[in-house]
């Protein structure tokens, strides 16, 4: 296999209004090049009712120590927001968490104004928010969807009440399809549902029951992930004390059959653990994926913006006095030279089902051992110009290899 | 120069721990060669390894001066011998050089295969022997019956074995006067021709080859001009001198007396171990008789685990041969790990030892290939080709037996662990020989046994079975045929020849599951399943698969975490160990390691 230096694509060819794409397939390689010039913003809402046992986010739980000031924590991101110094307008805004539904709609509209006033956000921006089932009632819903939200992404996990109590997770499996139904009353374009695979306890069975319910709810997106033991988590120490660590053959069988079902739904896997409809791909993500610019507000996030990643402080306390100083809440920096982020470019393309672009390593890459290694065992290939993981599973494997290839390489 | 009258050579013989270098430090120390400030234990063990490990690999040679209770001073020369079955030629060469020795044992436990078979070699030699009962200062300590053990496996009595403490001292002066009394002064004729032997010789970086001799007849002087007789190089004596155990040159070494020689040779295959050196100008008509050359037998394959350092391995093997003539090694081209060297041992320890020095005094990573001992093929033809990996081995189609090396096998056991003895022994194929008791708690146990069978972990398996108690010593026998197989293990379909190996066909399955199963725990899952096979011929006795990698994936990747993705990226990279691809399989450093170290 030989991919061509280029797609041929020239980056121009494309506005950044995402409405053009509307009907091109979640895995098009013009889409994810499209995705590049969009310009993005994340939010994170660090507030939880409570920590889940696997969860290693910037996270604040109502019974943890400190508690929750959500005005002052809205405030100081009003005031982050303003002190952004090169604005310019956004096709997608995405709120995550922690639990951004922790907030009253009336917080969550003061942000969106304020990242409307800094930086403009287009018409027909993607505009998400993650939630969690229990928070979501109609009339939630509803001001929501008037404050610009159009894409909800529930943090659903699972349909058997087994696995859920076992994630932390405190919403039923009937809360979960009624806070879907609220989603579309309220005429949300772009609805989610996340799904966690490989939780200990977890059958064949109640996996297979959880994905058909999920696909009967037919959602316009889907995100399956499988459990993941961080470290400095609960999940993880209770792992070190000898409790039953999540199987790598059985996730991937639930993957396999999560990404089949998904399939035959009519949903296209687009990266590693998302799969979407046609028009309905999570703009903000499939932007960040393909080295799209963005900036991040709250603690723990980190932006990039002109070739530089920059992250915030992660504690909450030490976030809210910074801002309050009318300092930007900086916690470190770091530029990529050119070979550096065109190797990240590539690794974190190889996630799409689109592919990445060869650029200046695709090619040194794929003519080295190991990358040869992984073309005979079928694990790589070249479509269109691009290269492509054929087995996703194995996306990390891939990324490690491509580490071995030097700049004098290329 | 001293009158051989005065002039006393003697070794001292022990098995290991059993004192012997403690002893040597403490007559040193006694006769003032050394005084009590600069006294560090084990004076006369230059090597680092010899030091650590507790044991001495190179002969070496100390003068002492000894003033006797008669008022007279003597010359002592103590010739200092290695203690390990290894290196029993060594030994060999350092008893020609004497004309008595110090044979010790620990007063707590007896006397040991090694110790007999040394004193065995001693007295074939026809050296005088002085049985000396060590540490009788231990609360364990059965003088007794030790010195009972050593009348009766010398044939002497109980009265004569004297009883010393190195550690205390007690008993070293009974010991000098002994050495004085009992011990013969060297026979050499001082006005006959010059002959003198080289019962070592090591290489020295600035001062080339420097000789051990024992001056049998005649005497020498600095500036003769010598011959060395079997390699006929003529030289120019250099330099002449003894360690005290500092050094100290002499003008001359007469007959009896023991020293160094340099003579500027910087290529120590031109001074060969167990020579004579004469003089040009007026040369013996007879040399002196030499030594056998000591034959390897264990062989491994060495690789480097870097390719690039195949140069540097050469470069190091050649530097170990300049001071040990024993190891010898020739190139070789394994298809799983690349070039490397086939290098033939005297024995276990020595192939560690060897090993060790290459890595730690030279910074080679290495992996090392399952020991193989020397067999011989059989041809249908007629012809015999040596096997000395199981590479060598021609095809079945042509073979018409293969033949091993067995070995007369001693152990000296207590009583009590006789069955288990002869349970291991048989299990690995021995022939029970004459069994005699020491005492009525220990008996020496005589076997013929395949040194393949000696190879594997057999002492180790002795150890454990005596609870450390039993010692074992073995020499070469003759060669047998045997039904042995090859047993390859094929990876993915290919044999890896570093696994490969020869075994008696009754041991072949047991062998074959083994590795098998070890190697399946050892080799991380790759791109595909990888069948691991063991096979003699095309004949399958043992299978297991390694299955798959089918997950290896973050499941979440946000924009905002690339730089912590890319780090964990790097740190699995850094930390994968270190592969070797064999064929198209990944295997780590760790496997070829451990299959050393299977028990069959």
């Amino acid at each position: 296999m030989s991919p061509e230096p280029e797609s041929g694509i020239p980056d121009t060819q494309y506005s950044v209004l995402s409405t053009q794409y509307g009907d091109e397939s979640p895995d098009s390689p013009v889409l994810a090049e499209a995705a590049r010039s969009w310009r993005s913003a994340y939010v994170h809402i660090p507030f939880c009712a409570r920590r889940c046992p696997y969860c290693d986010f910037a996270v604040v739980a109502a019974d943890e120590a400190g508690g929750m000031d959500t005005r002052r924590y809205v405030d100081a991101l009003v005031a982050e927001i303003d002190m952004e110094p090169d604005p310019s307008e956004l096709h997608a805004v995405n709120l995550g968490g922690g639990t951004p539904t922790r907030l009253r709609p009336v917080d969550l509209a003061r942000i969106i104004d304020s990242l409307d006033h800094r930086f403009g956000i287009a018409d027909d921006a993607e505009i998400s928010i993650e939630a969690n089932p229990e928070d979501w009632t109609p009339a939630f819903a509803r001001d929501l969807r008037r404050i610009g939200f159009d894409r909800v992404s529930f943090g659903i996990q699972s349909f058997d009440p087994a696995v859920l109590e076992a994630l932390g997770r405190t919403h039923s499996p009937r809360e979960a399809e009624q806070a879907i139904e609220a989603a579309r009353s309220a005429d949300f374009s772009n609805v989610n549902i996340d799904l966690i695979y490989g939780t200990p306890g977890e059958t064949d069975e109640s996996w297979r029951r959880s994905v058909d319910r999920a696909i009967e709810l037919d959602p316009e997106h889907l995100s399956s992930y499988a459990l993941t033991v961080e470290g400095g988590t609960a999940l993880s120490r209770a792992v070190l004390a000898g409790a039953p660590a999540p199987d790598p053959d059985q996730q991937a069988d639930r993957y396999e059959h999560v990404d089949e079902a998904a399939r035959s739904a009519g949903l296209v896997r687009y990266e590693v653990s998302n799969w979407a409809r046609p028009g309905h791909i999570c703009r903000y993500n499939l932007s960040t994926w393909m080295m799209g610019e963005f900036s991040a507000f709250g603690t723990g996030t980190h932006d990039h913006r002109g070739g530089v990643r920059a992250r915030n402080i992660r504690r909450l306390d030490a976030y809210l006095d910074r801002v309050e100083m009318g300092a930007r809440p900086r916690s470190g920096s770091e530029c990529l030279d050119e070979f550096d982020s065109e190797r990240e470019r590539f690794m974190v393309g190889l996630r799409l089902a689109a592919g990445v672009r060869p650029g200046s390593i695709g090619g040194p890459f794929v003519a080295s051992d190991e990358g040869r290694r992984l073309v005979d065992a079928g694990v790589i290939g070249a479509r269109g110009g691009r290269v492509v993981v054929l087995k996703p599973l194995l996306t990390d494997l891939v990324a490690r290899s491509v580490l071995s290839v030097s700049p004098a390489d290329c | 120069m001293t009158a051989p009258s005065r002039i006393r050579n003697f070794s001292i013989i022990a098995h290991i721990d059993h004192g012997k270098s403690t002893l040597a430090d403490r007559l040193l120390e006694r006769t003032g060669a050394i005084s009590e400030r600069d006294m560090r234990e084990q004076v006369l063990d230059d090597m680092d390894l010899e030091r650590e490990r507790g044991i001495t690999i190179k002969a070496n040679a100390v003068r002492i001066d000894y003033t006797a209770v008669s008022g007279d001073t003597y010359q002592l020369n103590l010739i200092d011998t290695p203690g390990h079955v290894d290196f029993s030629y060594e030994v060999s060469r350092s008893l020609e050089a004497c004309e008595g020795a110090v044979l010790v044992v620990d007063a707590s436990q007896g006397v040991e295969a090694q110790t007999l078979a040394n004193a065995y070699m001693a007295i074939e030699e026809g050296l005088e022997i002085i049985p000396v009962v060590n540490k009788i200062d231990l609360p364990a300590a059965d003088p007794d019956r030790a010195a009972e053990e050593l009348a009766g496996v010398l044939g002497g009595t109980p009265d004569e074995v004297i009883r010393v403490s190195a550690k205390t001292g007690a008993g070293i002066d009974e010991l000098l006067e002994a050495i004085i009394d009992r011990l013969p002064p060297p026979e050499g004729d001082e006005d006959a021709p010059l002959r003198a032997l080289v019962f070592d010789s090591f290489y020295d970086t600035y001062r080339g080859v420097v000789s051990h001799v024992r001056i049998v007849d005649g005497s020498i002087a600095t500036r003769d001009a010598i011959r060395f007789m079997a390699t006929n190089l003529d030289v120019d004596a250099d330099e002449l001198g003894i360690r005290r155990p500092s050094t100290e040159v002499v003008e001359r070494l007469g007959t009896g007396e023991v020293g160094y020689l340099i003579t500027g040779v910087k290529q120590i295959d031109l001074i060969r171990v167990g020579d004579t050196v004469t003089h040009t100008r007026r040369e013996t008509g007879e040399a002196l008789p030499g030594y056998q050359e000591p034959k390897p037998m264990v062989f491994s394959g060495l690789f480097p685990t870097d390719g690039d350092d195949f140069e540097r391995l050469r470069e190091a093997l050649d530097k170990l041969r300049l001071n040990d003539s024993s190891l010898v090694f020739q190139a070789e081209t394994s298809r799983a790990l690349g070039f490397g060297f086939r290098v033939g041992f005297l024995g276990l320890l020595h192939m560690e030892i060897v090993r060790e020095r290459l890595e730690r005094e030279y910074d080679l990573e290495l992996v090392a290939t399952a020991p193989s001992v020397a067999y011989r093929a059989n041809l249908t033809t007629g012809e015999q080709v040596p096997v000395r990996s199981p590479q060598d081995l021609p095809d079945a189609a042509g073979l018409a037996s293969i033949e091993e090396p067995y070995v007369k096998v001693m152990i000296i056991t207590p009583s009590e662990f006789i069955g288990t003895v002869m349970e291991l022994v048989q299990q690995r194929r021995g022939e029970m020989g004459e069994m005699t008791y020491l005492s009525p708690e220990r008996a020496e146990l005589h076997y013929r046994m395949p040194l393949a069978e000696i190879v594997f972990d057999f002492f180790d398996q002795l150890k454990t079975g005596t609870r450390g108690y039993a010692s074992l010593d073995y020499e070469p026998d003759d060669y047998r045929v045997s039904d042995l197989v090859r047993v390859n293990i094929l990876l993915n379909g290919l044999p890896v020849d570093a696994f490969s190996t020869i075994v008696h066909r009754d041991k072949a399955y047991t062998y074959g599951k083994a590795m098998v199963g070890r190697l399946r725990e050892l080799i991380p899952r790759q791109l595909f399943d990888v069948p691991i096979q063991a096979a003699i011929g095309t004949r399958i006795i043992s299978r297991e698969t390694i299955k798959a990698r089918r997950k290896d994936v973050t499941a979440k990747c946000y924009g905002g975490d690339i730089t912590r993705k890319r780090k964990l990226l790097e740190r699995q990279k850094e930390g994968k160990r270190r592969m070797k691809m064999v064929g198209q399989v990944e295997v780590p450093q760790e496997a070829f390691v451990a299959a050393l170290k299977l028990e069959t």
